[in-house]
């Protein structure tokens, strides 16, 4: 993506999570200039969306990996956030146990999986949720590539991968509180959580790590490495008579991709302050990829900008048609895939940067 | 165990694909700085070769070794490319969405790892080196195009430059001119013949003219095995290939 478009794409991201916070905060609630804090915790998920999006767009766009499972991660990252969260509920849950999350209560359990140990230290937390996603794209694709798994195979064992979670997570003995997931979580660092400030701090938090996310991807893709990574994605045996491994290199970006999906997830926690199993929906793995084609794959900028708009027209729909809404993203997956095969971002420029677009060999002659 | 000037060695090597005979009993051997021509009908095994010395493809049985004593069945695709054998394809490959700058850069001698590329920064004799070879490939005024925007014949052209930035001892070329016209064919031979120079070459070609005008020692290849070998004036005149190119 050019330097034009990243510093669009940061000034849309960290201006508008500031001026939704400013104008949340500093106006009073019947003004007309008021944002309401649902609408700062439905942008602050969107953000956290468009991290999961970026993270799909730098393997799927840059390495040519299609994941159908990254949802995986995000939820991965965020079951570690709610782990700590409700350890942090401590006596104000239902059943008052200083130790056991209300579920474990529930379930007559009487002391706490040793896995959920160290989950009331912070820094624990935030370890965990760099670690979990991480160790498991390192195992899952140092397995993958190294066998030269790819293309639509690879593509349905991540489908499987997230679906194995899902069913693993559905089930009460697995003590991550079953169907229901963790929830009423009650603050967060020793700060409230139902608090209009906490509620723009986390949104403001949300824009800074996308924004950090999107710079780190974009050094990573511009630079030598990306150059290979490129061409690993259009000419993956070439780069083998060159001399290059590229399991090593779509390794690097898998986990670096799963820990930026996993820190997503942690954010999105606390402002949607749930997280369940339908988190490893495959669905929803699937929407991510949409997200990313409507904004242009292979553009980082597309993916927020996909995240984004795909969701506030969830929002509407859902609420407004909501039978139409699995209609209406099925229609536009198939719209953008025949008519722009380069998302939004490709309609923006007639001739798209080298470094960016992905060979789309049908397209060639069109142009 | 193989003479001092010998660069690589095959010997007997086998491989079968689902019961057919790709290579049978194959033997051949290149000398340092020699030039060798492989031709042969449709099927007869000129490719799979190249796949055994690069490492694509295992033999069932046979040797192949690389200078002194490496042996290159056990070896994969990069180890083979760090050793120093480069490969240019029958279809041009290069980085479509790449300049032929980058495609070139990608290609040259160096640290192939992430850990180094991650953090690489284009140095003064890498640029050097690039500069070199454009001229040496003729596509200096292509420089920032994109590779997939070239000519068919550029795209041979800029492969040929990224097997010379790779800096290999041994370079296997698969039918460099197909697809070429005749000035392009020419130019051609003239680019190989140069690189000979410092390098050992193989080549596979269906076309006579070119292999002529290369003027070295011809191998020909029939349903796995040597058929016939010596100069184009020798092997055109062996009656066994006579037969196997025009008996059919």
């Amino acid at each position: 993506m050019s330097r034009t478009t990243t510093t669009l794409c940061l000034a849309f991201v960290l201006g508008g999570a500031g001026l939704l916070a400013v104008l949340n905060l500093a106006t009073p609630a019947g003004s007309a200039l008021h944002v309401p804090t649902y609408v700062v915790s439905l942008a602050g998920k969107y953000l956290c969306y468009a991290m999961l999006a970026v993270a799909v767009d730098l393997v799927w766009g840059f390495a040519g990996i299609l994941s159908l499972g990254h949802a995986a991660f995000f939820a991965l990252g965020g079951y570690a956030m709610g782990m700590y969260l409700m350890r942090q509920i401590g006596t104000r849950g239902v059943y008052g146990n200083a130790i056991l999350p209300d579920f474990m209560v529930f379930l007559n359990w009487k002391s706490l999986p040793w896995y959920w140990h160290g989950f009331d230290n912070p820094m624990f937390a935030i370890v965990m949720v760099l670690l979990v996603p991480g160790v498991l794209a390192l195992v899952f694709g140092w397995l993958a590539f190294r066998s030269r798994v790819s293309g639509v195979y690879l593509s349905i064992i991540t489908q499987a991968l997230t679906y194995a979670l899902l069913l693993a997570f559905f089930r009460n003995d697995m003590g991550f509180g079953g169907n229901n997931g963790l929830t009423d979580f009650k603050d967060m660092f020793g700060v409230p959580l139902h608090v209009d400030a906490t509620r723009d701090g986390l949104l403001v938090a949300t824009a800074l790590f996308l924004s950090a996310q999107l710079l780190i991807v974009r050094y990573v893709v511009t630079s030598r490495f990306g150059k290979v990574l490129i061409a690993v994605r259009d000419a993956e045996s070439r780069t083998r008579f060159l001399g290059y491994r590229p399991e090593s290199y779509k390794l690097f970006v898998w986990v670096l991709s799963a820990v930026m999906a996993g820190i997503g997830g942690a954010l999105y926690v606390p402002q949607v302050g749930i997280i369940n199993p339908s988190e490893f929906s495959p669905a929803n793995s699937i929407e991510t990829v949409i997200w990313v084609a409507v904004g242009g794959r292979g553009t980082l900028a597309g993916a927020v900008l996909g995240a984004v708009l795909v969701n506030l027209g969830k929002t509407y729909f859902t609420g407004a048609l909501p039978e139409l809404w699995l209609l209406a993203l099925g229609a536009l997956f198939i719209l953008v895939t025949l008519l722009l095969p380069n998302g939004l971002l490709g309609l923006a420029r007639r001739r798209p940067r080298a470094v960016a677009t992905p060979t789309t060999p049908a397209a060639e002659p069109a142009e | 165990m193989t003479h001092r000037d010998t660069l690589l060695y095959l010997d007997g090597v086998t491989i079968h694909f689902d019961g057919f005979r790709a290579l049978n009993a194959l033997s051949l051997v290149l000398e340092h700085g020699e030039m060798r021509a492989v031709i042969g009908p449709n099927g007869a095994g000129k490719t799979t070769m190249m796949d055994v010395i690069t490492g694509k493809t295992r033999p069932d049985s046979g040797t192949v070794v690389f200078g002194a004593n490496t042996d290159l069945t056990r070896l994969d695709e990069p180890d083979i490319a760090a050793l120093g054998i480069g490969r240019k394809f029958q279809k041009p490959t290069v980085f479509g969405p790449h300049t032929v700058w980058d495609n070139l850069l990608l290609a040259l001698a160096g640290d192939r790892r992430p850990r180094f590329t991650l953090w690489a920064r284009q140095s003064d004799e890498e640029r050097d080196r690039i500069e070199d070879i454009l001229r040496t490939i003729r596509l200096a005024e292509h420089r920032d195009r994109r590779a997939g925007d070239l000519s068919h014949g550029q795209k041979q052209w800029l492969e040929i430059g990224m097997l010379l930035a790779q800096e290999p001892k041994l370079l296997l070329v698969d039918e460099p001119v197909a697809g070429m016209t005749d000035a392009e064919t020419e130019q051609t031979a003239e680019l190989l013949r140069e690189i000979n120079r410092t390098r050992s070459v193989v080549v596979v070609e269906h076309d006579m003219a070119f292999v002529r005008a290369l003027g070295v020692k011809v191998t020909v290849l029939h349903e796995g095995s040597v058929l016939s070998e010596g100069s184009i004036d020798h092997v055109s005149s062996d009656p066994r290939v006579i037969e196997v190119y025009l008996g059919r």
